[in-house]
Formats: structure tokens, sequence, C-alpha cells
């Protein structure tokens, strides 16, 4: 990390700015078009949360104690450099950490509606997305404009096609690299500085792993179980369950969260004008904090058919209520539409519990032999 | 000479070692408290068990290894979940059973079981001891009791009833001091840690949606009063077989002459 706050100093050096984002729903492209460099500052790690409950209540989710941990504690570098904080109404504690939050650093707050399927609902984020444009420009110095904003619309559609190609080599049996690396995978977009150089990157591990599938090889046995993971954002630090997945012999095949593919699966449309196509893309990703959610259920549907998931597990952190409840919806739908075995975790970021979620793990293993 | 096939299922508890042996008829079961080194304890009691069938730990045919004790064992031949084990043990001590309900030292499980005795959908306890054994061992010593006693308190001993709220252990004693000083007798704070504990079981099986007929086991399934009690909470009979503390461990054994039917067949 040493590296990284030196990194960053010598790129505010020269000039750049920096906008720290924590959802997949602050548009990137505007970020991207403004010329700044956008990074994650979604939390994963368990150490700042003792210092994220100084202030926050202690049945808070680990994510939000995590990222105010690192937020008040200077300990994140991307946090420390970003000119500009987006936050945005995902779900009452974010919103609420956000207001504190305000107390010592810029954050702008994009107020997101809680539904995708209500009509009225895209004419409010499209004057959501309206607003930020203006805030980055006045913020920032800079004017979005509409060439700027079409590259960068065609620069994050690369992205997210070359992310589904990568996520697609995971169908093959055996698959070519465990679900851990390819959380990895995913986790290095969020911090990246030259995105030409991120696609290039992308291109050869996109390569190396047809050669992998190619000669027939693989990060497990060919047959392993295939288990998609969904639920709650989950990065380096907070892979618990997804390690002990695979340490139970089975492969993760696809991480259908918000830190894997939620937000890659759907581009930004071309044919209209660009902050429509911008709020069209970002108001449907399909998170539990919409009410209803049901692109989630029909999506999940579909992958595990796409992937031949033997298993369904959702990992769900203890005191995020829209994925907890959302937890039940999925169940019974896919109970009702594709009888796959499914698995609820309600964990945290501690390791306290691993050994209870490998029995869980292990015995939901065992129901597919 | 034909040697005599014999498998092992050996369940090792928080609490108790439970083993049974299997020959492909008849069954014996075996146990001895887990104390502090589960793995040699565990080889102890198998050594003895086999003895008494005039056998020893290397001539058993296949050993299936179950319960939280299971990784520390080296002389197994497969572990598997105490779900698996006691799925298929439930179905043999008492065929059609559609739901098991084990609650054992360290935790509480519910499952729904297919006619083949395989878990099809199961939930267990988070990490906290509530609702467990433990919980109940803990608070009985609290009160001067052996665990094996409380089960005998129903409502017609008691002059007056009281509610235990916290479901974790080290509130709950707090919250029984507070009863005590408050002049409720033994038995009364008793029941009311049952009914919470039983509260606690019947609300984490009723998200399974149980069916009958339901089969409790596991160490506390011959406590009359926790029966009871979450036969009352989930309106559904609770079955408990006699050999109830063995389910795992039978499970693990029956589990285990299948595996070693299959190795024989694979050679």
């Amino acid at each position: 990390m040493a590296d990284t706050f030196e990194l960053l100093r010598q790129v505010k050096e020269q000039g750049r700015k920096v906008v720290g984002v924590y959802c997949n729903f602050a548009p990137q492209e505007l970020i991207l078009a403004a010329g700044a460099l956008g990074f994650s500052l979604c939390a994963t790690k368990e150490e700042p949360i003792a210092d994220g409950e100084k202030t926050l209540p202690r049945n808070f989710c680990p994510l939000i104690k995590s990222s105010y941990g690192f937020a008040v504690t200077d300990k994140c570098p991307f946090f420390l450099y970003s000119d500009i904080v987006i936050g945005e109404t995902t779900c009452d504690g974010k919103k609420k950490m956000f207001e504190l939050m305000s107390g010592f650093k810029t954050v702008y707050v994009m107020r997101l509606p809680s539904s995708y399927t209500d009509s009225d609902s895209l004419a409010i984020w499209l004057k959501e997305i309206v607003k930020l444009k203006e805030y980055l420009e006045t913020q920032l110095g800079v004017e979005i404009t509409k060439e700027n904003l079409d590259k960068a619309i065609a620069t994050l559609n690369v992205e997210r096609k070359m992310l589904k190609e990568l996520a697609g080599l995971m169908k093959n049996d055996p698959v070519p690299i465990s679900g851990q690396d390819m959380l990895k995978l995913m986790w290095g977009r969020n911090f990246v500085f030259d995105r030409d150089e991120f696609i290039e990157q992308l291109q050869l591990v996109i390569a190396d792993l047809n050669e992998t599938v190619a000669a027939g090889q693989g990060a497990f046995p060919k047959g392993a179980k295939r288990i998609i993971v969904t639920g709650v954002p989950t990065g380096i630090g907070s892979e618990k369950v997804i390690k002990i997945i695979e340490d139970c012999g089975a492969a993760v095949v696809y991480l259908d969260n918000c830190s894997g593919m939620k937000s890659y699966e759907t581009l930004v449309e071309t044919d209209k004008p660009a902050l429509e196509a911008i709020a069209e893309k970002y108001l449907n990703i399909p998170c539990s904090c919409m009410s209803p959610n049901p692109t989630r259920m029909q999506r999940m549907v579909e992958l595990i058919d796409e992937y031949s998931a033997d298993g369904v597990v959702d990992i769900t952190w203890i005191g995020c209520h829209t994925y907890n409840v959302e937890s039940r919806v999925l169940k019974s739908f896919l109970k009702a539409n594709k009888d796959v075995p499914f698995l609820q975790i309600e964990t945290d970021y501690s390791q306290g519990d691993s050994e209870q979620i490998k029995s869980r793990v292990q015995a939901f293993l065992e129901m597919m032999l | 000479m034909v040697s005599r096939r014999i498998v092992a299922g050996v369940d090792a508890g928080s609490t108790a070692i439970k083993i049974s042996l299997f020959d492909g008829q008849k069954v014996e079961n075996f146990t001895s408290p887990t104390g502090w080194n589960p793995g040699e304890a565990t080889r102890e009691l198998l050594r003895e068990a086999a003895l008494s069938w005039e056998t020893g730990i290397d001539d058993l045919m296949y050993i299936v290894g179950t319960g939280y004790g299971r990784v520390c064992l080296n002389f197994i031949h497969k572990d598997l979940t105490e779900i698996t084990c006691h799925a298929r043990g439930a179905k043999y001590l008492f065929p059609g059973a559609r739901t098991v309900i084990d609650v054992g030292g360290q935790d509480a499980k519910a499952m729904l079981i297919t006619a083949a005795g395989r878990a099809e959908e199961f939930i267990m306890n988070d990490k906290c001891a509530a609702g467990t054994g433990r919980f109940m061992q803990i608070m009985a010593n609290r009160l001067g009791m052996d665990v094996a006693d409380t089960g005998h308190i129903t409502l017609d001993h008691l002059d007056s009833v009281c509610v235990i709220n916290s479901m974790c252990t080290v509130f709950a004693e707090s919250e029984v001091i507070g009863l005590l000083n408050r002049g409720f007798s033994r038995a009364a704070v008793i029941h009311g840690l049952i009914q919470s504990a039983a509260e606690r079981i019947a609300t984490m099986a009723a998200r399974i949606g149980p069916l009958p007929p339901v089969v409790f086991t596991g160490g506390m399934a011959h406590n009359l009063a926790l029966r009871q009690a979450i036969e009352r909470k989930l309106g559904l009979e609770l079955i408990a077989p006699e050999a109830a503390l063995y389910a795992g461990a039978l499970g693990a054994a029956l589990l285990a002459w299948d595996m070693a039917d299959a190795q024989n067949k694979g050679e």
C-alpha cells in the first residue's frame, strides 16, 4: 500500500483529479469523461472495522463499518487522495454513513430510486445523472464534452465485453482458473490508473486462459462441482466463503455479485443520447436495494444453465437487510423455477465462524453427490 | 478364511464421542466423553469397541468420521458432515422420517430428508451456542443441576413462570442471576431456560418447513421438557428414538458400509 500512497501522490502532483466511488451505481463514464481517475472505495478488509465502530453502530454491516473505518483513519490511499467521493442512497446504512462522512470529506450523494420497474424512476435517475455531470464539471473545473463522453462509453463498454468474455471461459469443464483467482482479476479493475493498459492486460489473460482450456487443463479436476456465488460484494479480505467452497473441492464458476459480474452484464447503449443511455444502464443494475428485483432472479436461472451450475451459494453480510431478505426471495424463486441446491451463508469479515461455514458448505456439497 | 466384514461410524462431537459398529446385520453403539483431546479419545473408544467385537482398528473394513472432531481423526477413510450422517441415521432409526431436528453439544440443526435418507435442505445455528446442549449445560451447572435432570421439570412443578429473553449464553446467565435474586424458584428458571432454547430451535426449524414425521436426535433428544416445548412451538410431534444420541454415528456406519461395498465392486 505504501507504493500506492506514493503513486497517487505523484498522480495528484501532475494535476490529475481523483474521484472515489462506493457502489456500481456511480456512472463511471462521467468520471472518465471528466478526465479524472475513478477508484472503488468499497472496503472488504476486517482491520478498519474497529475504527468504524467508534462512530457507527456495531450492528451495521461490515462493509459500511470497514469503509468508514478506512475513511476516518486515512489508511486507504484512494480515499485519502480522492477530491470527491460519490455516494448513492442505496441502503439506509450507507446513506447515513455518507452524512457523517461529509463532515470531513467532499461527498456527493446521488438520490438513487429504489425501483427499476417503476416507470417514474428512470426520469428521476436521469436528473441525478445530469446533476452529477454538472457537479463534476464545476467541482473539477472541466467540461464533459459529448466527444469525451462517447469515448468513455466506448472504452468502458469494451471492458465490459472483455470481462464477460473472461467470465465466459468458466463455462468450460474443467474451469481454467479458480473462482478465487477470478475474484482477484475482477478486484484489480477497482484500481485502474490506465484503462488502455488494463484492456491489454485483460487480452493477455484471456489469451492465456484460452490456451489452458485448449490444453484441457484447469484449476479443478474435470467433473468438480460447480457453484455460482451471488449476494453481497466480496473482495480481497472478505473472500472467506469463496475460499471455503474451493477448499472443499468445488469450483466457483461465476461471481454474480457486484464485485463480480453484476454491472458488466449489460452495456451502455450507443444508439441513444449518452446521458439517457447511462441512466438506463445504471438504474437497471439488479442490486437488492431495488424492490422488487426480478432481474436478479430471472438472470440467475439463466446463469445456472449457461454455467452448468450444481448449486448456488448466496453470501449475505450480517446487517445487510436487503440481501438478507432477498435471500428468501431468491431461494423460493429458484425452488419454483430451477430446482438446484441453494445455500445462504450469513457472515461478516471475521474468521471466527470459518469452521461452521465449512461444515455447512461441505454438507451442501454432499447433498449433490 | 473370510474375515468378518465390519465397518465403523465415528461421531466425534464437541461433548461426547459416539461410535457405531456394523457388520451388515448387527449394530452396536459406544460412547465416551470427548475431553480435551478428541483425536486420542476417539481412537481409544474405537479400539475398545473393536476389541469387544474381537477385532482391531486396522481390520475394520471402512471407517467414516463425522462431528466437529472429524478433522483430527487420522485413522478414518472418509469424513462426512453431521448433516449427511444424521439424515441417514435418522432414516435407519425411524424409516419414513421426513424431518430431523438434532440438538447436540455445540450446535442445533434441522433438515428435510428424502426417502433414501439424504438431506435435501438444512439449516444450522450460527456461531453462537444459543439453543444448544452447551447452553443448557452451562445454565444447569449455574443452578447446581445436571443437564439430564432439567428434562423432568414440567409446568406442574411450578407455582410461578418466568421468561428468559436473552439468547446469548453470557447474557442469559446474568438474567438467571437476576431472576433468582427476585425470588423465582430454580425450577421456574430452568423452565424459562428450556422455553427459551426451544423457541430458538423451533424458529430455526420452521425456516425449512418441517414435515412430519419429525425425528429428534442428538444428546438433548431425551430431554422431555425440551422436546415437549419444541413440539408445542412447532405444532408437530417429535419422535425421539432410543438410540437418538447415536444417529450421527449410525448414519456414518451405514454410509461406511455402502462405501466399502462400492470399493469392493470397484476392485
